[in-house]
């Protein structure tokens, strides 16, 4: 396998998915080599997120492609007919996000973003948050800029919220008291009883995860991780969320974008 | 609260939280009287060691439970503990880990302090009550082979 995993330590099945885990060695804290949730997945999933045809997430890129070319409000109007060809207008977008947003001077995630111009420029309903057709539709947006670098943080106006967000990242919560960094920069490629615990980092969003039998923003990711200590979890939409989402993702600044990756 | 060397600390609980958390005593690093009159059941202890949503002992250590699949290596092998702390020391382990190493990631399972957005579910409850801890310690003073 890769040069940099050390032993291959077990073998566990895990969501009725037979898979093959590395572990690493030697004991861990901040990444200074850093790895994608993809390294730590079995060669099966590898494959299965590699190959189109067998990426379930592939399904979700096609409905997104659909509902770009779709019109839609009172006006009619499809994204397609304000951005023409997304291969060309959206190729490296979802590599940026979550980007500053001067109408609300705030940071915005693509999948608000998407929702903002469903509303003022389509005048139609924004979707759901977790809704079908939001993650299909980012999903197909994250696919133009599969393999580019994340690019996220360059604007300076971004860093008291980048900030933020690593407070949380940091901040011990919950019944079992902790914080995100406990598993993540301290524990990462150890086994928490079945799970081989990766080093967070959003690269693949959305995307399918065989426990969800389904596609899933990172705000659920990052839900299921706070259910699991026990926390309680921030509403879909949450600032916080947004926060955790741009120090995560300066934190992976130049990893490829995989969207949409698989998981187990 | 605390001596140099031998810390002796009284745990008052919360009003709203009284009938959750009894007090106790931590003399040095041990909680030497138990928390209830009853004495804890080993096989009841070990039930909850080994259960993944009362104990979650499995998720980060491994120890000697050969019908138990995917242990966890977050922490020290289980193995023989019983052999290295004693019944004290374990019952403050479990109660509040937090005592003994302010960094530890092992979740204080008999404590509500300093605790941060705990959800809804989990509110105004420790992880184990009283009766569970005596079962673990109970079960974990039995765990007595080398390593
Ligand atoms: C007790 C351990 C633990 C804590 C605490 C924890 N996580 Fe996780 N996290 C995991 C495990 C284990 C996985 C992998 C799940 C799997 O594959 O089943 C994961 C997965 C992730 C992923 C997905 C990575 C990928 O490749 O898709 C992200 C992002 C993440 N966590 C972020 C966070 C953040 C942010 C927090 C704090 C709010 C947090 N986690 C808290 C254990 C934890
Ligand atoms: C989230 C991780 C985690 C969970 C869950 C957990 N522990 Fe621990 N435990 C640790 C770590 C890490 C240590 C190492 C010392 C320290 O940091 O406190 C430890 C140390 C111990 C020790 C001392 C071991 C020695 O050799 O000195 C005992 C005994 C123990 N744990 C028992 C338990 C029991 C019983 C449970 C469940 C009721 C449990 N632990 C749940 C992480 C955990």
């Amino acid at each position: 396998m890769r040069g940099v995993l050390k032993n291959v330590a077990l073998t566990a099945g895990f969501g009725g998915v037979l898979a093959l885990c590395i572990s690493l060695a030697t004991a861990q804290s901040p990444p200074s080599e850093r790895k994608s949730g993809f390294e730590f997945m079995s060669p099966e999933s590898q494959a299965t997120q590699q190959d189109d045809f067998s990426n379930p997430g592939m399904l979700w890129v096609a409905e997104g492609e659909a509902v770009w070319n779709a019109k839609a409000g009172v006006l009619g109007r499809s994204c397609a007919e304000c951005h023409g060809d997304a291969s060309v207008s959206m190729k490296g977008v979802a590599a940026r996000y979550p980007v500053y947003f001067a109408e609300s001077g705030r940071p915005i995630d693509l999948q608000s973003r998407i929702n903002v111009c469903r509303k003022t420029n389509q005048n139609a309903t924004p979707f759901p948050l977790e809704g079908r057709d939001l993650l299909a539709l980012s999903s197909f947006i994250g696919k133009q800029s599969r393999g580019m670098p994340i690019t996220t943080g360059e604007d300076n106006r971004l860093e008291p919220f980048r900030a933020r967000g690593q407070e949380l990242y940091e901040q011990r919560q919950g019944q079992l008291n902790f914080s995100c960094a406990n598993c993540h920069d301290d524990n990462w490629g150890r086994r928490l009883a079945s799970s081989m615990i990766p080093q967070s980092h959003p690269t693949g969003y959305p995307l399918y995860r065989l426990e969800w039998q389904g596609m899933g923003s990172l705000q659920r990711r990052l839900r299921n991780c706070m259910t699991g200590v026990r926390a309680e979890p921030y509403p879909y939409g949450s600032q916080e969320y947004v926060e955790l989402e741009l120090f995560l993702m300066t934190r992976a600044k130049g990893m490829p974008l995989e969207t949409p990756a698989v998981r187990p | 609260m605390a001596g140099a060397l031998v810390l002796l600390a009284v745990l008052l609980p919360s009003q709203a939280r009284a009938q959750d958390v009894r007090p106790y005593e931590i003399v040095g690093d041990a909680i030497p009287v138990p928390l209830t009159a009853a004495k804890g059941d080993p096989v009841r202890g070990r039930a909850i060691v080994v259960d993944r949503q009362r104990g979650l002992c499995l998720l980060c250590h491994t120890g000697p439970f050969p019908e138990q699949r995917f242990q966890g290596n977050l922490a020290p092998d289980l193995k023989g503990v019983g052999i290295r702390l004693s019944e004290g020391q374990l019952r403050l382990k479990i109660v509040d880990s937090r005592r003994l190493n302010p960094a530890t990631i092992m979740p204080p399972y008999y404590a509500m302090d300093g605790l941060v957005r705990v959800g809804r579910n989990w509110q105004d409850k420790p992880v184990l009550s009283a009766e569970q801890v005596e079962d673990v310690v109970a079960f974990l003073t039995t765990l007595t082979e080398t390593p």
